[in-house]
C-alpha cells in the first residue's frame, strides 16, 4: 500500500500557509496529489521536475510544491515552458494551466506549442469558468449556462479542449475529471514521460463561482454529475450517435511517440556542428 | 491494499480538514461523517475496506489510511505534527 499523504507531504513546500488556498472541495487539491504521486512513481528528484504555472487557482499551485516552479504572467505559461524545455532539454517540465489561462487569453501559444510538438506536458485544468477573478465566463464555459457575465445564459459555444489539442498535432491528448484520480494519476505519469507535447484535460469543479450559479447544491453534487455523465472514450465510441448527447468521454485520445521539438533541435545543432 | 473489513486505520487531521464533503458522501463504507464543526471524522472504522478513496479524493490531504499492522511505523505521529502548522 502506497501511504499517499505521507508522501504527499514529502514534496509540499511547509513554509506556506496549509491548508491550501482552494476553496472547499475544490478539485486542484486532488490535482495537487495527482501530480506529486505521478513525479513519485516516476522516479523523479525533485531538481529535475519545473511546474509553470499561470495566474489564476491553478497558478498557486507552483507555490505550493517544492520542484523548480516558475509562477508566471497571465496566459504565458507555456512560453516560459518552452524556453525551459529548449536551454535544457533533461528537466521534465509540467505546465499547470486553468481553462482562461490555456484557452483564452492564452490560447494562440496553446495551439503553437500543440503544433511545434515541444515536449512539456501541458496539464489544463477546466473548472469552466474565471474562478479566481470573480467568476467571468470563459472559453469553456458551456452554452446556456449561467455566470457573473451571463446572467441569463451563455450564448456562445464552449471549446473541446481535446479536439483543439488533436487538431493542433499534440503527440498525447487525454481527460479525465478530479473525481477520477487513480486515472489521473496514469494519464499524468504517461504524459510526464510521453515525448513531445503532451495534453491532459482535468475536469475540476467550481462550486463557489460556477456550481452555486448552475443549480448545484454543493460541491459533493458536482462530482456526482462528473460521475454520472462521464463515460470511457472506448465505450463512447461503441454508443450510437443519438446516445452520445451530454456524454462527456474520458481517457486517452492520442498516443503518439513522435520527437518532440527539443529533440529534433539538438540533432541539428550536433549536424552543423559536426560540420565544421 | 486489504480489500476485508476492519483492517485498516482511517485518520483525519482536522487543522487540515476544510469540510468540502466528498470523503463523507462517497465513502463505500460510510466509515465518514460531519463532528459539530462541519469537518468529517472517523464514525464506523469497522466498516472501512481499505479502498483508499478518501485519501486519493482528500483535497486538503488531511486523510491517511493505512493498514492495521503497519501502524508501529510512527508515520502517523510525525504527519500529525505537520498538520498544526
Amino acid at each position: 500500500m502506497v501511504e499517499t499523504t505521507k508522501l504527499i507531504h514529502e514534496y509540499l513546500r511547509h513554509s506556506k500557509k496549509f491548508p491550501h488556498v482552494y476553496c472547499p472541495g475544490c478539485g486542484h487539491g486532488i490535482v495537487l496529489g495527482s501530480i506529486i504521486r505521478s513525479v513519485h512513481h516516476l522516479g523523479l528528484s525533485k531538481d529535475e521536475v519545473v511546474l509553470i504555472a499561470g495566474i489564476g487557482c491553478s497558478g498557486r499551485m507552483a507555490v505550493y510544491v517544492d520542484f523548480n516552479t516558475i509562477h508566471t504572467t497571465h496566459g504565458r505559461a507555456l512560453t516560459f515552458a518552452t524556453g525551459v524545455k529548449l536551454a535544457n532539454p533533461k528537466l521534465k517540465v509540467i505546465v499547470v494551466m486553468g481553462d482562461g489561462d490555456a484557452l483564452s487569453i492564452g490560447g494562440n501559444h496553446f495551439i503553437h506549442a500543440a503544433r511545434r510538438n515541444i515536449g512539456v506536458t501541458a496539464l489544463v485544468l477546466n473548472n469552466n469558468i474565471y474562478g479566481m477573478t470573480g467568476g467571468q465566463s470563459s472559453s469553456t464555459t458551456p452554452e446556456n449556462s449561467y455566470s457573473t457575465t451571463t446572467p441569463y445564459g451563455h450564448l456562445e459555444r464552449d471549446f473541446d479542449v481535446v479536439n483543439l489539442a488533436l487538431g493542433c498535432g499534440a503527440n498525447f491528448v487525454s481527460r479525465t475529471t478530479a473525481l477520477h484520480a487513480q486515472l489521473m494519476d496514469k494519464l499524468l505519469t504517461k504524459a510526464i514521460e510521453n515525448p513531445g507535447f503532451n495534453v491532459v484535460e482535468v475536469l475540476t469543479p467550481c462550486f463557489t463561482q460556477y456550481g452555486r450559479k448552475n443549480k448545484f447544491k454543493n460541491v459533493v453534487e458536482m462530482y456526482s454529475w462528473y460521475r454520472k455523465n462521464t463515460i470511457k472514450v472506448e465505450k463512447y465510441k461503441e454508443l450510437p450517435e443519438e446516445k452520445r448527447a451530454g456524454k462527456i468521454p474520458i481517457g486517452v485520445f492520442s498516443d503518439k511517440q513522435e520527437p518532440g521539438f527539443e529533440e529534433k533541435y539538438g540533432q541539428l545543432r550536433e549536424k552543423l556542428r559536426s560540420k565544421k | 491494499m486489504a480489500k476485508k473489513k476492519g483492517e485498516t486505520i482511517v485518520t483525519v487531521y482536522p487543522a487540515w480538514c476544510k469540510g468540502c464533503g466528498i470523503c463523507v458522501n462517497f465513502c463505500p463504507g460510510k466509515v465518514l461523517e460531519f463532528d459539530e464543526h462541519g469537518k468529517a471524522y472517523v464514525a464506523r472504522m469497522e466498516e472501512c475496506i481499505g479502498c483508499g478513496f478518501c485519501e486519493l479524493h482528500c483535497p486538503d490531504f488531511a486523510i491517511s489510511v493505512v493498514a492495521k499492522d503497519k501502524k508501529d511505523n510512527k508515520n502517523n505521529s510525525e504527519h500529525k505534527d505537520e498538520g498544526k502548522n
